[in-house]
């Protein structure tokens, strides 16, 4: 296995700055999500890595060998393309040891290859067949199996799972979670689906416009977002943005909009950032936000606000509330029993909020 | 209310089957004005004498007889012409989907100056008739030293063949997606061995057309070779049928052997490339 490092990568498609100095390091045997919203460069930054696009400028090294001028087929690494890419004309096996075969491999050495990665899949029954005689969970295990056979330095999966419906994606998350424990291997996953990301990374790269935002762990980027973007792309349901202005009254710095006044603890706002005027944007995560229900939990420093829709998924439950003028999202505990349009008091988890800069976007709480 | 239903019913099952009867008609019609010539011919053919017309309707004629087959045999060059024109057509035909092949890949997959002219200039020369091209062609063939030779008339007829080819093909290519390309150089192929292994065998229908379509245009041509052969070991049948043509007298019960003799192989060539002729060749590659 290998480590992966982008160094200032940037690449233009004409006049159209499509990545903009990308810093990445990636270590051995790491799991390595890029998640980022449609166009942001994440498929491209991949690309570049497979040597399927060019350099605009930058380098890449795959195990400190710089690969900018290296030709694919020498880089030593496996994809899984998003439309899976298997070779229409060719049995499930063809497909699988096609590379081994251009390596001129041992037929022996072949067959054992494919044996155990159609083992590890569970394509055994299905070497014979031809693509189109497969699902389209077969197909993309297929893709999976033509990757691990290669035993390759790094694997590369561009949204590998996009075409597939809802439950066979979870069940796929789920393999793939597993190949990697028992491979073991560098895997640079590429995804627009921040629950792919969240569940299966071992660390994120959050991107967008072409710029690195965040890396970190699923957890850091979840608990302390660098910035409204990550704030507003981990996370689901979304979190709540209040956008207002500090003042400071007696030493403690209060948030304050048109709908509501909040003073904000100093462990979560550090004196030095809370200047007074300074126009910021709290963010409070659903699960952070408490509404009081009869005989339950009281609230200390009570807001009031009014239920506008429940959305019942099971055993949580979406609250979408007013207050004020500001609309705010509750997820709660199933069966709130309240009808729309009915008054509740809520309150927020301080111990989870954030604070970001209006100006610059950046977090400014602990 | 369920009698009302089934009458319904009823009435468009009818209408469905006037209209099967009326399509079939029209496509017996069809079939029988295609069919009409080719028996016709045939019949001639059995005849005994030089007779084109004859009052006599019948398929096999009175007397029918091969002698008109046996003499085109043996006393004229008629083996030699058949086989000139097969030389030249399989050879057309190859050179013809080769160059193509590869010249509609790169039209379809790279990006370089004069990409979008180049096609157009190539749709351009198809609006060009036939008979203007004759004398550049002439020239050209002239001042190569190929007049009167195979190979003056297989680059005549692959250029001209050359831009349906790589219109054919090009579009094909286009419908094939690239992801399959890009996971062979991942794989360790070049890109001239994506091609070779994973592009090429997936255009067969494409390439069957094309190779169909160079085939039966070198087959039949005729005022090209008029113009580059003029010795008669040279001809290809096309020419040679028209050596049968007399001042005085035409033999015409030769003329329309030689006829059903030469549709021979166009059958088999359309008969064996049936096979390729298969849509959805790259079904189950991509997501679709």
């Amino acid at each position: 296995m290998a480590t992966v490092q982008f160094k200032g990568i940037v690449k233009k498609f004409g006049d159209n700055l499509v990545l903009n100095g990308v810093d990445v390091d990636i270590k051995d045997h790491e799991f390595v999500v890029i998640v980022g919203p449609s166009g942001c460069g994440k498929t491209t930054l991949l690309r570049m890595l497979a040597g399927l696009e060019e350099v605009t400028d930058g380098e890449i090294f795959i195990d400190n060998l710089l690969v900018n001028e290296l030709h694919p087929s020498k880089r030593e690494i496996a994809m899984v393309f998003q439309d899976y890419a298997l070779y229409p004309h060719m049995t499930v096996e063809e497909n699988m040891n096609f590379a081994l075969r251009l390596r001129k491999m041992a037929k022996t050495e072949i067959l054992s290859r494919v044996t155990e990665a159609a083992n590890i899949l569970q394509l055994g029954k299905f070497l014979k067949r031809m693509p189109k005689q497969l699902s389209g969970g077969q197909r993309q295990r297929v893709a999976i199996g033509r990757a691990i056979v290669r035993k390759p330095k790094v694997f590369l999966f561009d949204e590998p799972l996009s075409n597939l419906d809802a439950k066979l994606r979870e069940e796929m998350r789920v393999e793939i979670a597993k190949l990697y424990q028992r491979l073991n291997a560098t895997i640079i996953y590429v995804t627009h689906d921040q629950v792919e990301a969240m569940t299966l990374a071992g660390r994120i790269v959050i991107m967008n416009h072409g710029i690195v935002q965040q890396v970190g762990s699923p957890i850091e980027v979840y608990r302390k977002p660098v910035n409204l973007f990550v704030a507003g792309f981990i996370g689901s349901p979304t979190m709540n943005f209040l956008s207002g202005r500090l003042s400071i009254a007696d030493g403690v710095a209060v948030f304050s909009n048109e709908s509501l006044t909040l003073p904000i603890p100093a462990f979560v706002l550090p004196q030095k950032e809370a200047a007074d005027g300074r126009e910021v944007v709290l963010g409070i995560r659903p699960d952070d936000v408490m509404v009081e229900r009869p005989g339950g939990e009281k609230c200390s420093g009570k807001i009031d606000g009014v239920l506008e829709v429940c959305e019942l998924l099971g055993h949580r439950e979406n609250l979408y509330l007013k207050v004020g003028g500001q609309r705010l999202l509750a997820t709660v505990e199933a069966f709130f029993n309240r009808s729309p349009g009915s008054a509740v008091s809520l309150c927020f988890n301080y111990q989870n909020m954030h604070v970001f800069d209006k100006t610059t976007e950046r977090r400014i709480s602990e | 209310m369920r009698d009302n239903m089934s009458r319904k019913m009823s009435a468009a099952a009818k209408r469905k089957r006037i209209n099967h009867l009326l399509i079939h008609a029209g496509l017996i019609c069809f079939a029988a004005a295609c069919v009409y010539p080719l028996l016709r011919i045939f019949s001639v053919s059995l005849r005994p004498g030089d007779k084109l017309f004859s009052t006599d309707l019948s398929l096999i004629p009175a007397g029918a007889t091969f002698i008109s087959y046996a003499r085109l045999l043996g006393d004229t060059m008629f083996l030699r012409w058949l086989w000139n024109s097969l030389i030249i057509t399989l050879a057309t035909s190859f050179i013809g989907v080769s160059l193509a092949s590869t010249a509609a890949y790169a039209f379809s997959r790279f990006r370089f100056p004069g990409k979008k002219a180049g096609m157009i200039l190539l749709l351009s020369s198809q609006m060009i008739p036939a008979g203007m091209l004759i004398l550049p062609l002439f020239l050209m063939i002239m001042k190569l030293k190929l007049m009167n030779t195979y190979l003056g008339m297989i680059i005549a007829y692959s250029v001209s063949s050359l831009p349906f080819s790589i219109w054919i093909l090009k579009g094909y290519y286009d419908t094939i997606p690239r992801s399959l390309e890009e996971a062979a150089l991942v794989d360790g192929t070049s890109q001239v061995g994506a091609f070779w292994r994973i592009i090429l065998p997936l255009t067969t229908p494409a390439l069957s057309i094309a190779f169909l379509f160079n085939f039966t245009t070198a087959w039949n041509e005729y005022l090209v070779a008029r113009v580059v052969l003029f010795s008669a070991k040279q001809y290809t049948w096309t020419l040679g049928l028209f050596e049968l043509q007399g001042q005085y007298i035409t033999q015409w019960g030769m003329f329309a052997a030689g006829s059903m003799l030469v549709t021979i192989p166009v059958l088999c060539v359309f008969l064996y490339s049936s096979k390729w002729l298969i849509s959805g060749l790259t079904l189950g590659s991509v997501k679709g």
